[in-house]
């Protein structure tokens, strides 16, 4: 499969099973709701060294919010519950809580079947010593604590689903400038998909990895088929004009989403096209053993 | 179907005990066992149909027409469906009712939605003492629903009141809010002396400025964004509380004569 001068592999991402939440954090302008939505989310690129992948899902208009205000919404990945719960309440306590103005709200509300209630804010509400209070509106807990510039306000849960983690594609191009290039554009196009977020720095990945290492502890290595600087003296997947490649990592709520991230991606990474440097499209997987779900990239582009 | 309507027909010498008028209570009967109803009147008991006209079918809508003062408990306990009063209802009206709505177009006596655990009860018109309160010997006061009062309340409005919201769009007696567990109670007109006499935790907004005793202190004034959360949930009451936006308040504290985490909200 080409489109406009691309290869698109015949290959498949493959993602896995994940825990994911969403939370809804507003503040007195979208600065600062920004400013407390990407503190939240730093340092959560991958659950390999991080515990959880979050990261910034969109912007929200005062008219979407709970209370009326500026807000952004987050998404935020695990392996598992107790380690996003755990992750969650961390990163609440330290960056929302902390952040002047803000406020932070269930993002994902549904039956009990198929959302768990995990804490929100139940547990940050002892930070108050006493002068918290609680308020119920219509059917939901809230919590507002004095803090020194006013007064923190929170819903006491929020929503956790089974979701998706790990959808991903490689772009490959004839040099680093032009990767970087269509890798942006990609991301511009993937953010404006609901449900998604890709987890690494700027949503692009420049340091695949494969499983093991010639060291016996690390788990985890440099993919060195895809790296440019290697072609002549490793098994390379390169042909030789591929100068840089750099990967797109996606966390969803369902396969869904990943579906449609992907292809948004991928279609926009295409529009530069060949002439703009652009040659390949890959995929990463562990061969289909290891992952839940496979996303094959020419049925996804078809 | 037509509404199950209780037409008064007679004047009540004593006071009449209609709660087993409810929704829950006459569902499945028939007119025979409806008319049939037991009602405590003093010491008798007299049959539904000597006290009441009784017409229509629906039970789980209920009416009440030209209804009298001298009727108590009327929606005690209910759980379900409507029941609307034309006229005036006696005490105890909506008596720790559970859910459902109860609107009483008229005046109600002492111990309205009193110990009330859920549902709506609005009144268009005036209300006694003690509404949203605990009946004498209980600890606990309202704990739940929605209670509307268009018209004034009478003392002790809310007393011991543990949750749910209590909006008054006239006026408010002496002690308003007294030993509030907790809840919001919100009050249009003016209120008599002594308002949130004891109060431990829960919120009050007024809207007119009053003098407050010695340990209700002065918080200072707030732009409170908890307060774009409670109006919306207004927003869907019929009630002027429903058009509530500002959200700059002068805080008062207390009553720290009792743990003094309760705060009253004074609207410019």
């Amino acid at each position: 499969m080409i489109i406009n001068g691309v290869l698109i592999d015949d290959t498949f991402a493959e993602a896995f099973n994940m825990r994911g939440t969403r939370v809804i954090i507003t503040a007195q302008n979208h600065k600062w709701a920004h400013i407390a939505a990407a503190t939240m989310t730093g340092f959560a690129t991958s659950v390999i060294g991080c515990g959880v992948e979050a990261g910034i899902e969109r912007e929200m208009d005062a008219s979407e919010t709970p209370d009326g205000r500026p807000g952004v919404s987050i998404l935020m990945f695990a392996m598992g519950s107790a380690v996003l719960m755990k992750q969650l309440e961390t990163r609440m306590g330290q960056c929302i809580l902390t952040c002047p103005t803000t406020a932070a709200f269930s993002g994902i509300d549904g039956d009990a079947e198929t959302v768990t209630r995990i804490n929100l804010g139940k547990n940050l509400r002892f930070f108050g010593d006493g002068f918290q209070t609680s308020k119920l509106f219509n059917g939901k807990r809230y919590w507002r604590v004095p803090v020194m510039d006013g007064e923190f306000l929170t819903e006491e849960t929020t929503g956790m689903v089974r979701a998706v983690g790990g959808g991903n594609f490689l772009i490959l191009a004839e040099s680093q400038m032009q990767a970087l290039a269509a890798c942006e554009a990609a991301v511009e196009a993937m953010r404006q998909v609901p449900n998604v977020i890709m987890p690494f720095p700027g949503g692009v990945v420049r340091s695949g990895s494969k499983v093991g290492s010639k060291y016996k502890t690390l788990i985890a290595s440099t993919n060195d088929a895809f790296c440019p600087t290697l072609k002549g003296i490793t098994r390379t997947d390169l042909s030789p004009e591929i100068e840089s490649v750099m990967e797109i990592v996606i966390d969803g709520l369902t396969d869904a989403d990943i579906r449609k991230a992907t292809r948004a991606g991928i279609a926009a990474a295409c529009e530069l096209g060949a002439s703009g440097g652009i040659k390949r499209i890959s995929a990463g997987n562990y061969g289909g053993k290891l992952g839940q779900f496979q996303f094959h990239l020419r049925e996804i582009m078809a | 179907m037509s509404a199950l309507a209780f037409t008064l027909k007679i004047k009540p010498a004593q006071r009449v005990d209609c709660s087993p008028l409810t929704p829950d209570m006459l569902a499945g009967k028939s007119a025979k066992d409806i008319g049939a109803t037991l009602l405590q009147c003093g010491k008798q008991q007299l049959r539904a149909d000597s006290v009441f006209d009784i017409s229509g079918e629906n039970s789980n809508h209920i009416e009440f027409r030209n209804s009298h003062h001298k009727l108590d408990y009327i929606g005690a306990h209910m759980q379900q469906g409507s029941i609307v009063v034309h006229g005036d209802a006696g005490s105890y009206l909506g008596l720790q009712m559970k859910n459902g709505s109860l609107s009483l177009h008229g005046n109600a006596d002492a111990y309205a939605a009193c110990g009330m655990a859920g549902g709506l009860l609005h009144v268009h018109g005036n209300v006694g003492d003690f509404i949203g309160g605990a009946l004498p010997g209980d600890r606990k006061g309202m704990r739940g629903g929605t209670v509307i009062v268009t018209g004034n309340a009478g003392d002790r409005a809310g007393d011991q009141m543990r949750r749910g919201v209590l909006l008054i769009e006239g006026n408010a007696g002496e002690y308003c809010a007294s030993r509030m567990i907790a809840g919001t109670i919100g009050v249009m007109g003016s209120v008599g002396k002594y308002v949130g006499f004891g109060m431990r935790h829960g919120t009050i907004l007024l809207f007119k400025p009053t003098d407050f005793h010695t340990t209700i202190q002065d918080c200072g004034h707030h732009t409170l964004p908890f307060l774009n959360l409670m109006f919306k949930s207004f927003s869907s009451l019929p009630s002027k509380f429903a058009h509530l936006s500002q959200n700059r308040v002068h805080k008062f504290g207390g009553d720290l004569a009792n743990d003094g985490k309760g705060e009253i909200l004074l609207f410019p």
